[in-house]
């Protein structure tokens, strides 16, 4: 009687064991059947369609409008909101010719890219919504010195009418 | 169990092993001093510090505001969860009154987290085992999950979303269908993951009666979360001590009893279920008002201490946060789960065998910066 007990365990283990080897079997052959359902993206190709997120951080740039106009007055918030580091603003004086005045304006707004966590503060520390997050991605450079940008145009001004 | 040192009339002798920390089942950089007897582990001495960034020290010179994004490299993923345990922890210091909207958006993102974070974990449990199949699928379903994030956060894992007083910026238009869309898809594919795994045979003998700890020892270990409450030690901080928008939903604590590695899987995918109940509840009924409540530019915590828990997907995350009246905090210590979690890893191990030893950290689902900081 025993017997017939321990045999029908032994078997009944044996048929258990192969009915669920048969349902997980069953859920990848439905894929197999269905490639349509899968659901990978061919990267490097699908470069033209690919279209990230509009609030997906990929690196701080500064706005320039057509007559190559920024919003930035140099007041350095961003540098401040920094964790890392990763904003360097150097200003200079600029001399008004007809009236002689001396006005501060950025010289340089340096962006370290290598040194950046994308956490958003800079952008929500600028009074003047100067800078936002771009939505590029494809950061990989051979150089490291290539990671170091300087932000504003060359002979780019501050839009009239921000300062005040 | 093996105890008698003579086998088949010859001696034999412990040896020592280092498993990590460049291996790949440790998911991180986790080096494991293993003494063996053949086969048997006699003992686990974790060796930690490979991935230490001090944290807590570099709290110590930021301002408030910028704490926040640092725990975002802790425990990455459940980051949402820690960002939120220091902004409670300021809101606490400052008494804050914090909109409903921004607790009911927090508490639908934390629980949209610990989802994400248990689809990877099956994922990967299954790959520690030798199925990579498993991982496929809990990355296919975890991508909505990142995708909503981004919409609306802005990144897929370090998102940086919660400031102190509330929010960075409010929820995207789409993040509400498509958060419905997610959890009706998730429902249908929730059971191909039971088909998959859970009743598999292969993996229920690896798991079944394997690292057992007992629910004493678990408490004096102090270890938390889902690999606590596979041993029966009801410490869910959502239940006991509710925070955010916790106290308004329904929803069940997951025990288990046998404190083994199966039960500390099963108390996941029965998580994933509640989780999903707690999103249900709340998706339609988003109060409207502010995402912020108004904060200064330069935040001053009164000087004191201030310490506040949550529950991440790992256990327990405390936050300890001395200030004396300055922009930056005194001391800032994050009690984290994953570390507590891994000193219990000696006691279910021992007696067990070597490949046993794989699947039992995988249950305790370890996350190695959380570990280190």
């Amino acid at each position: 009687m025993r017997l017939v007990k321990n045999i029908k365990q032994y078997f009944g283990e044996i048929f258990h064991a192969i009915r669920s080897l048969i349902t997980g079997m069953k859920v990848t052959g439905y894929y197999f059947f269905h490639p349509k359902e899968i659901v990978t993206q061919q990267y490097p190709e699908n470069r033209e369609t690919l279209k990230m997120f509009d609030r997906f951080r990929g690196e701080v740039i500064l706005i320039h409008d057509e007559n190559n106009l920024h919003r930035c007055t140099g007041c350095s918030a961003c540098e401040i909101a920094c964790p890392n580091g990763t904003i360097e603003i150097i200003n200079k004086k600029d001399v008004d010719p007809e009236t002689g005045k001396s006005t501060k304006a950025i010289d340089k707004f340096v962006y370290h890219l290598s040194m950046c966590t994308f956490c958003n503060l800079c952008i929500i520390a600028c009074p003047t919504d100067a800078i936002k997050m771009a939505q590029t991605f494809e950061h990989a450079v051979f150089d490291r010195s290539k990671l170091t940008k300087v932000l504003n145009n060359p002979g780019s001004k501050l839009m009239p009418g921000i300062r005040e | 169990m093996i105890t008698d040192k003579t086998v088949l009339g010859s001696e034999t002798q412990e040896y020592f092993i280092n498993m990590g920390p460049q291996h790949p089942s440790t998911h991180g950089v986790l080096r494991l001093l293993l003494t063996l007897d053949g086969e048997i582990i006699r003992k686990v001495e974790p060796h930690m510090g490979y991935i230490h960034r001090s944290i807590e020290k570099m709290c110590e010179k930021d301002s408030y505001q910028q704490i926040v994004h640092l725990t975002d490299r802790m425990d990455y993923l459940s980051c949402h969860i820690n960002n939120e345990a220091v902004c409670l922890t300021v809101e606490q210091g400052l008494q804050l009154e914090i909109p409903e909207r921004v607790k009911v958006i927090r508490t639908i993102i934390s629980e949209l987290t610990r989802l994400s974070s248990h689809q990877l974990w099956w994922g990967v449990m299954g790959m520690d085992l030798g199925a990579i199949t498993t991982f496929l699928y809990g990355f296919r379903d975890r991508e909505m999950i990142t995708d909503i994030f981004e919409e609306t956060c802005g990144a897929r894992l370090t998102m940086n979303y919660n400031v102190p007083g509330g929010l960075m910026f409010d929820i995207h238009p789409n993040f509400q269908k498509r958060t419905k869309d997610f959890i009706s898809y998730f429902k249908t594919k929730l059971p191909e993951y039971k088909e998959l795994l859970t009743g598999n045979v292969i993996f229920e003998e690896r798991t079944k009666g394997i690292g057992y700890i007992s629910k004493e020892d678990v408490i004096s270990y102090g270890v938390t979360g889902p690999s606590g409450r596979g041993s029966g030690f009801s410490c869910d901080i959502r239940k006991h001590h509710p925070y955010s928008a916790y106290d308004r939903v329904q929803f069940k604590e997951i025990l288990y009893e046998d404190g083994d590695s199966y039960a500390r899987y099963m108390v996941r995918m029965d998580e994933m279920v509640e989780s999903m109940h707690i999103i249900e509840q709340l998706i339609d009924n988003i109060p409207e008002g502010d995402y912020k409540a108004k904060t200064k530019a330069v935040i001053k915590l009164p000087a004191g201490e201030y310490y506040k828990r949550v529950e991440t997907a790992r256990g327990e995350l405390g936050v300890y946060i001395i200030s004396d009246n300055k922009k930056s905090p005194y001391r800032v210590k994050f009690r984290s789960p994953g570390f507590s979690n891994l000193s219990a890893l000696d006691t279910m191990a021992r007696g067990c065998k070597i490949a046993d030893l794989v699947a039992m950290m995988s249950t305790l689902d370890l996350v190695i910066p959380d570990i280190d900081r």
